[in-house]
């Protein structure tokens, strides 16, 4: 982090009017970007309260600056996002406050006068590239569209490209969409978004769907065009770790207020909020193994926010003062780092950073449950995977380790039978595993689980969370429908989830609700292996480390073997034992997680490592 | 199993809907029409009660039809059969382009080649030139109309079915199920098919409308109900010489047809829309996102 030290482009504004006004004049002008108590209000409806989405919310950016804005699922970080823009989704409606770009209230202006503002001085990068494109237009023409309905000059088409780090934009131009890769289209996108010079930049979650490789490269370009442009950024996402890469300030939304505002640096040395500590601490880090906090509870929604604090029924810190009031931003230092915690002082001065695990028992050598040895896969002749070799033993947690396309879905595939095509051997339990699931015996199917990357998939929405979770048991043991009842409820029970849940269907359930469910399907048979998918990649951090605590617990429990497939390199050390690192389907290093990680042997992994985004100077 | 009361539950919020009840009273009443019709007709549909194509007067309220006989009571008459055929083709139809539909997409492949260049063939012939061409061969009989109409329905519904269950056979949880070796019919009848239910609440409703079209076409083309049977396809047919004279024996059967045909096409939309809330939000966990479910445009 190399922020400036001598100006303060982001405060508090309503509750520090001293610090503001001194920050104007220290500052090197005026703000391009100021919100002044953004309010944003649901549109009343029939049997609904007339609740605020979001409220209070005040920051400013300096030109060439980047805010990073912070929050989890329901946040509100989208609608603030889109505000920004003058856009408000259907079914919200500004309630009040500014939104001031280079001193102009766009909230005042017309629809007419929004449509100039949009593209010209405001610019968006949506969250995924490749919706925001037109699949059958080339880029190159949607890119002169772009250029010529701003009046820009369509010369620069190319120096705008090689800006956003396509070196060699010939050949973009002339492809569609779909044939460029995944970072490409980001690139594009944000050429498109730098092309007409903005004043101030949107970025929606930009790197989200994209590896860590890519996602460092994109995280460079948006931060060197901001600093040779002056644009203003406001980058949006939940990943804490991102925001550490590329932002100089950082505000934290939760429940539509701003609970955390301040440099960059300082508030991840010290966050002064509950829930932003309760944030970083459960966010997996590479240098030493820490214990990962999951955070209970979820936010709670607009219209059923309870009176005084928004984050006290889930706080630790929690007084009897909290229940009464809304706490005011509370400005703790001279910088403009405010936090809106009457215990904010206090909170800042505990250390940030999560406590150092004991390291994770080694298990005892035990015959192995799974060995792949010799696993090729080819779709049409396409080299998928090449020669793998695995060991899981047993109670042991081995992860694989891959960006997106290096094959290691491929290998989960193969082993609990989705996958049939593949040749080479893979044992369980001694015994040869037939490829298919048909030729499998009924003692293997029920040994080996699954757990799938998308909660939102993989559960049937058109059943109760008891059918769910009974299904397998229905098929695999005809049980009397008391003692069914019973087991369904122990799965439940295990994933700390209540038993009258079984009453639900998906759509009433969270993320992480969600996982925990797939999870008490694949744990109501009793397996001896469980393959876990990237599960935990579609949740906020926060429930991912609840679903990993909860993963440790339930193998040291049941003592099962865990094969655990992921591209978050710092979840690894809380999670594995063993790590198997896997690019464009071969092994190219593997070995305790420890010694992989620390000293690492292969040029992949140590640039996979070098690219995760991390706190502190990068 | 809870499918039954949640079935239910989508039909109840379906009918608390404006859309639902208009849907279902306008086709209500037609069918109401229909099926106490014959016992309330002033007449009988063969009388010769007025001159041919008398204005409406007070012996024949709505007038009287190319031979005589009275439009009302014929009209009252002649909707119950048109319906009950209509109803068993498409029921026949959808069933039967759904299984073709869903296991062609669930088991891939070899089945799905084979059953979908079927379906091309079958759709290859325009629909009621299909019916036609079965009738003309087999004599016009009613369960040879019903399974002509039938027959040409299947191939379009399994082509809808087949797409939709594409999808859903590629979700996870059919993958979940899939794992446990639990066998493919069971997966079709807890998994998928339920998952399909506002798609197909759609097909028929577009498909038993289309029936009726089918069926009426058919009558007025004379290959289906045979005169002196009171049909509305068949009414349209024969008093539409004598339009100008009184409208009303071909209006009253073309009314009700179109009527029919807008209410159960309101309320199966009704339906499919409120089965669509079951899981609305299975792919979308931000609460404040679920309130702008009609999707956000990026403005850029």
């Amino acid at each position: 982090m190399s922020a400036p030290s001598e100006d303060i482009p982001v405060t508090a504004t309503k509750d520090t009017p001293v610090t503001a006004a001194e920050d104007t004049r220290r500052a090197t002008g005026t703000p391009r970007l100021a919100v002044e108590n953004l309010r944003i209000l649901m549109t009343p409806r029939r049997g609904r309260p007339d609740a605020d989405v979001i409220d209070e919310i005040s920051f400013t950016v300096q030109p060439g600056h980047v805010l990073g804005l912070v929050g989890e699922s329901g946040s509100g970080k989208t609608t603030v996002a889109l505000a920004l823009l003058g856009y408000f989704k259907r079914g919200l409606r500004p309630g009040g406050g500014k939104v001031l770009v280079d001193g102009q209230d766009i909230l005042t202006l017309s629809e007419h006068e929004l449509q100039k503002l949009r593209g010209r001085t405001i610019a968006y990068v949506p969250q995924d590239p490749a919706s925001a494109l037109n699949p059958v237009l080339k880029v190159g023409t949607q890119l002169r569209e772009v250029f010529s309905i701003h009046g820009a000059d369509p010369d620069r088409l190319t120096d705008v490209l090689a800006e956003a780090g396509l070196e060699d934009p010939a050949p973009i131009l002339a492809a569609y969409p779909h044939q460029l890769s995944g970072g490409q289209q980001q690139r594009v996108a944000l050429a498109m978004a730098f092309a007409c010079r903005p004043r101030l930049i949107v970025l929606d979650e930009p790197t989200t769907g994209l590896d860590v490789t890519t996602q460092r490269r994109v995280l460079d370009t948006v931060r060197g065009l901001c600093r040779s442009y002056q644009v203003a950024a406001v980058y949006i996402t939940h990943d804490l770790a991102v925001v550490a890469e590329i932002a100089d300030h950082v505000a934290v939304l939760y429940a539509g207020r701003l609970i955390e505002i301040g440099q960059a640096r300082e508030l991840f040395t010290g966050p002064a909020h509950p829930y932003t500590r309760g944030l970083m601490r459960a966010i997996p880090v590479l240098e030493g193994t820490y214990e990962l906090h999951g955070m209970a509870g979820s936010p709670p929604r607009p219209g059923s926010r309870p009176p005084g604090c928004f984050f006290q029924p889930r706080c630790e810190f929690a007084v009897a003062q909290c229940e009464q009031r809304q706490p005011e931003m509370i400005t703790v230092s001279e910088t403009g780092h405010a936090a809106r915690c009457v215990r904010a002082v206090e909170i800042k001065a505990l250390s940030g950073t999560a406590t150092l695990a004991s390291q994770r028992p080694a298990p005892p050598a035990e015959a192995p449950v799974l060995t792949i040895s010799g696993v090729s896969v080819s779709y049409t002749n396409k080299p998928v995977l090449r020669d793998v070799n695995l060991v899981v033993g047993a109670r042991q947690s081995v992860a694989i380790v891959g960006t997106s396309g290096s094959g290691k879905t491929t290998l989960a595939r193969c082993v609990v039978g989705l996958h049939k095509d593949w040749s080479g051997t893979i044992q369980f339990d001694g015994q040869d595993l037939p490829p298919g699931v048909r030729r499998r015996t009924q003692d293997q199917l029920r040994r080996i689980q699954f757990v799938s990357q998308n909660p939102y998939s993989s559960l049937n929405p058109r059943q109760t969370v008891g059918q769910i979770v009974g299904a397998p048991l229905a098929h695999f043991r005809k049980l009397p429908s008391a003692e069914h009842r019973q087991r369904v409820g122990d799965a439940l029970t295990s994933v700390a989830l209540r038993e009258s849940f079984a009453a639900r269907y998906p759509d009433e359930l969270s993320g992480g609700e969600r996982q925990r469910v797939a999870l008490a399907r694949a744990l109501v048979l009793d397996p001896d292996l469980l393959v876990c998918d990237e599960v935990t990649s579609a949740l906020d951090v926060s429930v991912q480390a609840a679903i990993v605590e909860l993963l440790l617990r339930l193998q040291a429990e049941r003592g099962l073997a865990l094969l655990f497939i992921t591209h978050n390199l710092p979840l690894v050390r809380s999670i594995a034992d063993d790590v198997t690192v896997i690019s464009a389907g071969e092994i190219c290093e593997r070995g305790p997680v420890t010694q992989v990680l620390s000293a690492p042997s292969h040029a992949y992994t140590r640039q996979l490592l070098a690219d995760v985004p991390a706190f502190g100077p990068g | 199993m809870a499918r039954r009361p949640e079935a239910f539950a989508v039909l109840g919020r379906a009918v608390q809907t404006p859309r639902g009840v208009t849907g279902l009273v306008i086709a209500g009443c037609v069918i109401l029409a229909a099926a106490i019709g014959p016992f309330v007709a002033p007449y009988s549909s063969t009388e010769f009660v007025t001159t041919p194509f008398s204005r409406p007067n007070s012996v024949a309220w709505l007038g009287g039809d190319v031979l005589g006989r009275d439009v009302l009571s014929r009209t009252l008459d002649g909707g119950w059969e048109l319906l009950l055929m209509a109803a068993a083709a498409t029921a026949l139809g959808v069933a039967a382009g759904t299984a073709c539909g869903v296991i062609a997409a669930y088991a891939g492949g070899w089945w799905d080649s084979v059953i979908m260049r079927a379906v091309d063939v079958i759709l290859a012939f325009p629909q009621l030139v299909f019916a036609l061409l079965l009738v003309s061969i087999l004599g016009p009989k009613i369960w040879l109309i019903v399974l002509a109409v039938a027959i040409s329905h299947a191939p379009q519904v399994a082509r809808v079915t087949r797409a939709a269950a594409l999808d859903i056979s590629e979700r996870d949880f059919v993958k979940a199920m899939q794992i446990l070796g639990i066998p493919g019919r069971r997966i079709i009848r807890r998994d998928v098919l339920p998952n399909l239910t506002s798609v197909l609440m759609v097909e028929i409703g577009l498909r038993l409308t289309y029936s009726m079209l089918v069926i009426a076409g058919l009558s007025f083309l004379g290959f289906g109900l045979q005169p002196p049977a009171a049909s509305w396809g068949l009414m349209i047919n024969e008093n539409r010489v004598g339009l100008i004279a009184n409208p009303w024996g071909v209006l009253m059967p073309a009314i009700l047809i179109a009527l029919f045909t807008i209410g159960v096409n309101t309320f199966t939309d009704a339906v499919a829309r409120a089965s669509l809330g079951v899981g609305r939000r299975s792919t979308e966990p931000d609460p404040l996102l679920e309130l702008a479910a009609a999707g956000v445009e990026t403005p850029l």
